[in-house]
């Protein structure tokens, strides 16, 4: 059996408005605040915006490197580390993010609707 | 389940409690501690430093509220009155009856007030609790009438030299009383006493000894202590500190043998004359000695913790060792200091140039090591301690002669039996063991392994001795990407000339870098002049403050400090803050460093205040970065009628010569125009009083959770010698600091402190200081407004948007309300982690 998974995807930016080890927020629909990362040789990933650990919207802005070379962001909070390829938190097991779907196209970054 | 009560909540039963569940994790034991006092257990210890900020939390000692720990039950203010032995209850004060199986009586001591008339009178207090402070705070501020407050402290033993630092710190000129013919009769001997009582008496505390108190007599408002030597005292207040008493009255209630000089009698396992019953701390005589001091008490919970859990123990041979500073003045004592064993000698070096004396006891031939007194600098006392009992390396003599001709006393010399941590009882050999057998590399391993240095932190150096005699290179790395310390990266920085983080890290460490080693990268950038903060890559490199240029707050909004040099602004000034802040929507607040703090703006509307700001001439305060945040001052000799020199005028000229020097941590300053110190200068990193013939300059001081007085680094200094020396001190500091730690415990960690920074930064000792200035120098030459610079480059400003796809777009989870008048934070999500 295979699913087919309906995906709308929305355009946020330019490649180059993001710079490497950087991360941006992208307002979506229904306010839906998503943080998009991108590290060197074009990978981008893209977290829900929302740090669980201080209930702001935050990530973004967070510090982009890594954890025995895991990608990870650090919340600007109380810098409690998520992985960028699947939103769980380093610091607190039983803590993650939501994770978005992100691709570029002709130069333009694209997330995943909600 | 069986039940233990515990009768007390303070240090030792709460110790007790912890190694109880420490060893019975699963709960096999029911714990219900039954406290007289309205809090947890606090470290009492430490009760004196409550005067710096009269908050309790600062005493707290962690984990003693038992919060998330179901197996104890711990109920404030219910006082144990009785206990029926046969029926194995015990009654409290509001008439609840608990039963149990094992009982422990830790109900401490209560201080002992001499029966001398007139002790009972309204303003005659006792030192033991945070409410006896409390109480005394009170009668202190509310006396009415005119000058300054005194106070007269019965009692010149320890406690009494810390009530009268206490009550000297409220404000008030404290005169202290002592029986015996010198100060600390128990801990200090002739010599070591009157070298004492010279360093306290020059701290304006008034010693009497060698003198009783014969009455306490009310005169008005006031009280008059008659003393036996014919001095009338005209005080405020007078404080009982003549010494502790053990509360035994549950064991005289329930027929429990106690002491010959009082405290519950109890076996060498401390078992009272019932074997369901147990003593342990200042209540408890074990084999009918009282100790009045923590670390035989811990010793006791510990060995009555393991009784309790399936093991067995023996109080050990306690350790009285005691070493304090009282007023910044080192005292310790350690062993047979009296020179009590058969046929001692003592070997004595008093200088009274250096204000030290130390004194080595010591057996009949010489050779072993029995006690001892240091007075005025206690730097040997962890060694020599550990030594008590065993051959001495070198003749006394030479281990008191001054440093330098001294022969020092290494950790080599030690036996592995001799005790390191005496706080937890753990010797040099448990240590060496922790460092080989377990692999503890590190001071912090060893704490957690070995739990030495976990209470008073004073062996805390002699861990590290141990690590690097045991040929552990500890480890100095600032994160898993780079091995080196922050000064050895600050180093390559400055020699390699390099001046980006990839490449940095591309030649010096490993992988992508992290929150840790970014920020702390770009601070030694932006320290060398690397142009913006926010320059190409750097910008990655910044924690949120600094990439943003202004203060992270809970909701995600950021707040606005402008520059106001030394406090000073002109209403033209204050006008355009207050219109902006009006404007914005701004929540405003006054801060401690004299400026004002704008509370509330997102990350799009930071651009368009400082647009306003900076045409109105202010300029970045810094307040977001790890760098000088403000250089305070009280209004000096131009207004006011007491001040000696122009405090004010050298607040901003320090504040604008050191603005924006990217620190290891943030750097606070402030500038007194006279010893009054309104501008609290002695809390500072590097604080300046003014004097009659120039600038005292003092060092190394903070407020925050372990406040600290700066220290004294050069005195009557012209202001170009002033600068100068504060040049050196700042960039030494920038250069050989570990990330995030402050002056204080930078000048604490230095080899030779404060003395080895003075050699370094006044007498040059390492031929740095023309490079220390030549790098100030450059510092002040390139410094440019942070601020200015994002808003002339459309590049930068760019990326102040709260949404990339949205420029502008209100941020949703963003929300306010009133409070005051003026608008608070709502959080619209609550955390979800519980922090």
């Amino acid at each position: 059996m295979t699913t087919s998974i309906e995906r709308t995807w929305t355009a946020v930016c330019s490649v180059g408005a993001v710079p490497e080890y950087a991360g941006v927020a992208a307002l979506l629909d229904g306010g839906v605040q998503v943080a998009i990362f991108r590290l060197p040789g074009d990978r981008w990933y893209a977290l829900s915006n929302w740090d669980p650990c201080s209930g702001a919207a935050v990530l973004s802005r967070g510090i982009v490197g890594d954890a025995d070379g895991v990608p990870v962001v650090a919340s600007p909070v109380y810098k409690e580390r998520f992985e960028l390829e699947t939103g769980q938190c380093l610091d607190a097991s039983d803590v993650s993010v939501p994770v978005y779907e992100v691709r570029v196209r002709e130069g333009v970054v694209e997330v995943e609707s909600p | 389940m069986p039940t233990l009560v515990v009768a007390g909540h303070g240090m030792v039963a709460h110790r007790l409690v912890e190694a109880v569940r420490a060893e019975d994790p699963s709960g096999n034991w029911h714990i219900v501690v039954l406290s007289e006092e309205p809090r947890p257990a606090y470290d009492r210890v430490a009760l004196t430093s409550y005067v710096d900020t009269w908050d309790p939390a600062t005493l707290a000692l962690p984990g003693s509220d038992y919060a998330n720990d179901s197996h104890v039950d711990l109920r404030l203010g219910e006082l144990a009155v009785s206990v029926d032995r046969d029926a194995r209850t015990v009654t409290t004060a509001s008439g609840d009856v608990v039963s149990y199986d094992a009982l422990v009586l830790a109900t401490g001591s209560r201080p002992f007030v001499p029966p001398v008339p007139g002790h009972d009178l309204d303003g005659c207090f006792v030192y033991r609790t945070i409410e006896d402070l409390d109480a005394i705070r009170a009668a202190a501020v509310d006396k009415p009438g005119r000058g300054r407050r005194s106070a007269v402290v019965i009692g010149g033993g320890l406690l009494g030299l810390e009530a009268a630092k206490a009550l000297r710190d409220m404000g008030l000129s404290p005169h202290v009383v002592e029986m015996a013919p010198r100060l600390m009769p128990l801990q200090v001997d002739e010599g070591g006493g009157s070298m004492l009582r010279r360093m306290i008496t020059a701290l304006d505390v008034t010693v009497h000894t060698g003198t009783s108190t014969n009455s306490i007599e009310a005169d008005g408002s006031r009280l008059l202590a008659k003393l036996g030597n014919g001095t009338e005292l005209d005080v405020d207040l007078v404080v009982f500190s003549a010494g502790i008493r053990p509360r035994d009255d549950l064991a005289r209630q329930s027929g429990l043998d106690v002491g010959p000089r009082g405290g519950v009698l109890t076996d060498a396992s401390c078992r009272t004359s019932d074997p369901a019953i147990y003593a342990i701390g200042e209540c408890a005589a074990v084999e009918g000695k009282v100790y009045g001091i923590v670390a035989p008490g811990y010793a006791m919970a510990e060995i009555v913790a393991a009784q309790l859990t399936g093991g067995s123990g023996t109080f050990p041979e306690p350790d009285t060792s005691t070493k304090l500073k009282l007023m910044g003045v080192d005292v310790a004592s350690f062993g047979d200091a009296h020179a009590t064993t058969e046929g001692a000698l003592e070997v004595a070096v008093n200088d009274a140039v250096a204000g030290t004396y130390k004194k080595l006891v010591v057996t009949d031939d010489g050779k072993t090591l029995l006690g001892g007194v240091l007075v005025g600098d206690a730097t040997e006392y962890n060694t020599l301690r550990a030594l008590v009992g065993r051959p001495l390396p070198a003749e006394p003599g030479a281990i008191l002669a001054p440093a330098g001709g001294g022969a020092a006393v290494g950790v080599d010399a030690l036996p592995d039996a001799a005790q390191i941590c005496s706080c937890n009882a753990v010797t040099k050999g448990a240590i060496t063991k922790a460092i080989h057998e377990d692999g503890c590399d590190s001071v912090p391993k060893l704490k957690a392994c070995t739990r030495a240095g976990t209470a008073c932190g004073s062996c805390v150096p002699l861990l590290g001795r141990l690590l690097n005699a045991a040929g552990v290179e500890q480890s100095k790395a600032l994160c898993e990407h780079f091995p080196q310390s922050r000064a050895e990266l600050f180093e390559i920085v400055q020699a390699t000339r390099i001046t980006t983080f990839s490449e940095l890290i591309g030649r010096y460490g490993s992988g992508s870098g992290c929150a840790i080693c970014k920020p702390a990268v770009a601070s030694i950038l932006a320290t060398l002049g690397n142009g913006h903060v926010l320059g190409g890559e750097q910008m990655t490199l910044q924690d949120t403050n600094d990439r943003y240029l202004a203060n992270l707050q809970r909701n995600g909004t950021y707040s606005v400090v402008p520059r106001i040099p030394g406090g000073e602004i002109t209403p033209d000034k204050l006008i355009v803050i207050g219109e902006v802040a009006r404007d914005f929507g701004l929540y405003t607040k006054i801060t401690g460093g004299q400026r004002i703090d704008l509370f509330g703006a997102t990350v799009d509307q930071l651009p368009l205040i400082w647009r306003r700001l900076v045409d109105a001439g202010f300029e970045s305060g810094h307040a977001y970065g790890k760098a000088l945040r403000t250089v305070k001052s009280c209004v000096g000799s131009t207004w006011c009628r007491y001040g000696v020199q122009d405090s004010v005028g050298l607040a901003i000229e320090l504040e604008l010569r050191y603005r924006g020097l990217r620190s290891p941590h943030k750097l606070k300053s402030a500038v007194s125009g006279c010893a009054r110190e309104c501008a609290e200068a002695r809390s500072k990193d590097f604080g300046i009083i003014a004097t009659e013939n120039g600038w005292n300059l003092y060092v190394g001081g903070n407020g925050g959770t372990t406040p600290r007085h700066a220290d004294l680094l050069v005195s009557d200094v012209d202001t170009a010698t002033l600068i100068r020396t504060i040049d050196r001190f700042l960039m030494f500091y920038v250069r050989t600091a570990d990330r995030l730690q402050r002056t204080a415990p930078w000048i604490e960690e230095l080899d030779g402190g404060l003395d080895h920074l003075r050699a370094v930064i006044v007498d040059d000792s390492l031929g740095i200081c023309e490079d220390l200035d030549a790098a100030m120098a450059k510092h002040v030459d390139n410094y440019a407004d942070e601020w200015k610079g994002v808003l002339e480059d459309p590049e930068k400003l760019a990326r102040f948007s709260s949404f990339v796809n949205a420029p502008g777009a209100p941020d949703p989870a963003i929300s306010f309300r009133e409070e005051r008048d003026q608008k608070v934070p709502v959080m619209l999500g609550v955390p979800e982690v519980r922090r």
